[in-house]
């Protein structure tokens, strides 16, 4: 029981408290060029979901296992044990992460059509989101084991789709409003942006 | 006449064609640094460098790049820099490192280095690419640097840690906006600036 509720209070940490587009701007580049309708931001985010669900525990199980200090003391050879390295850290997770959505972009155009043509040009894209690299990082400081990496990954990935669904939902709505004309566009998105970000930072007292 | 093209190259994209008002690119992790100004200048000399040297060695290498693998060599090029600049802070300047945390990491996904990797380099040679990469480097800085300014001097009241305006807590004059400190008035802080650069110029204004 009490480990449901650890793995609860994470979830909803990762989706509200400490989203990775409001609270940590991550991601934020196609956050902004993406989410001009909800339809195309609904398929962004839920590949977004996929592979941080995906990519985060990968991360995980080679940071644990390769790089960490000691890591690589499970093989048994002396001389392995002790060896720290952690400094080649970036250059895995963003290897995992490239080679993820290539394999993800192949199964998908092999077994679901449908659903390659829809997210189309979004999954290359999603290698260089900061979202997803951000997410590992996060997991890395923060020492989260396995289970609690993918329930991270998944609950990270979920609060930036939430974000953008969000905010593309605003961008429909503003084609009726009166916005002056310098801050058409990108502008009066950043200022959105900043409004909802300062919403979502009520979440932040909560205790869980 | 190579000499002015050459000062073109680096100059443009500080000012007629920002990269972040114009293009949005490399906000990603941007934001979260500038609420101090020793984070904002170390992010700006650090993202400076990188775009600037990984554009130099793919412009180096671009003739003998295989077109479908582009994106993998471009990345661990990136990576391999930005793991250099992450070990320098770590090893020289530990506190900075510190409140940087994952964003130094970040650095690899930044769109502009992949964007000027991809849109610059490829095509020209390698001088011109590091002129072109330090150019939109300095050019993410001015926009960086202005918004670390405004989040310091008037959430703080203080500029590199030094007081410029003693606040009422230490029996001053001046009462903090602690909006400022918060996340989501960079966001508000860049809106504005861009809604200033299209009023100015109104060639850039977006029309729907």
């Amino acid at each position: 029981m009490d480990q449901l509720e650890h793995f609860l209070s994470l979830l909803l940490k990762a989706v509200f408290v400490e989203n990775l587009a409001l609270a940590f701007f991550l991601g934020m580049c196609t956050f902004l060029a993406v989410s001009k309708n909800v339809k195309t931001a609904l398929g962004l985010g839920v590949a977004v979901i996929v592979i941080q669900t995906i990519t985060v525990p990968a991360n995980n199980l080679i940071y644990t296992y390769l790089l960490k200090k000691d890591a690589l003391g499970w093989t048994g050879i002396s001389s392995l044990s002790g060896i720290d390295l952690e400094f080649l850290g970036l250059i895995s997770y963003i290897g995992v992460i490239a080679a993820m959505v290539q394999i993800l972009e192949l199964i998908l155009d092999r077994f679901f059509p449908p659903l390659y043509n829809a997210l189309g040009i979004f999954l290359p894209l999603i290698t260089v989101n900061c979202a997803i690299l951000g997410g590992s990082l996060f997991m890395v400081e923060r020492d989260y084991n396995f289970a609690d990496s993918c329930v991270f990954g998944f609950g990270s990935g979920l609060g930036w789709a939430f974000a953008i669904a969000a905010l593309a939902g605003i961008r429909e709505k503003m084609k009726y409003s009166d916005v002056p004309d310098g801050l058409k566009g990108l502008g009066i998105t950043f200022i959105t942006v900043g409004l909802m970000s300062l919403a979502f930072m009520s979440f932040s007292g909560i205790q869980l | 006449m190579a000499r002015s093209k050459a000062a073109d190259v680096l100059l443009t994209p500080i000012f007629s064609n920002n990269p972040i008002a114009l293009q949005v690119l490399g906000i990603c992790s941007a934001l979260a640094v500038t609420s101090k100004m020793e984070t904002t200048v170390t992010m700006c000399i650090a993202v400076t460098l990188v775009t600037g040297f990984s554009s130099a060695a793919v412009a180096a290498i671009r003739d003998y790049i295989p077109n479908s693998i582009r994106i993998i060599v471009q990345m661990t090029i990136i990576a391999s820099l930005v793991i250099m600049v992450d070990q320098f802070l770590k090893a020289f300047l530990p506190e900075i490192a510190k409140t940087m945390s994952v964003f130094v990491g970040l650095i690899i996904t930044n769109c502009i280095v992949m964007g000027r990797a991809e849109g610059y380099a490829m095509k020209n040679n390698a001088f011109m690419s590091f002129l072109d990469g330090i150019g939109n480097g300095l050019g993410y800085s001015v926009l960086l640097l202005i918004v670390g300014v405004v989040r310091e001097l008037f959430g703080s009241g203080k500029l590199f840690g030094t007081t410029i305006f003693p606040s009422v807590n230490e029996g001053g004059w001046y009462v903090p906006n602690g909006l400022l400190l918060l996340p989501p008035s960079a966001f508000f802080l860049i809106g504005i600036f861009i809604w200033v650069l299209r009023t100015a110029d109104k060639d850039q204004v977006e029309h729907d």
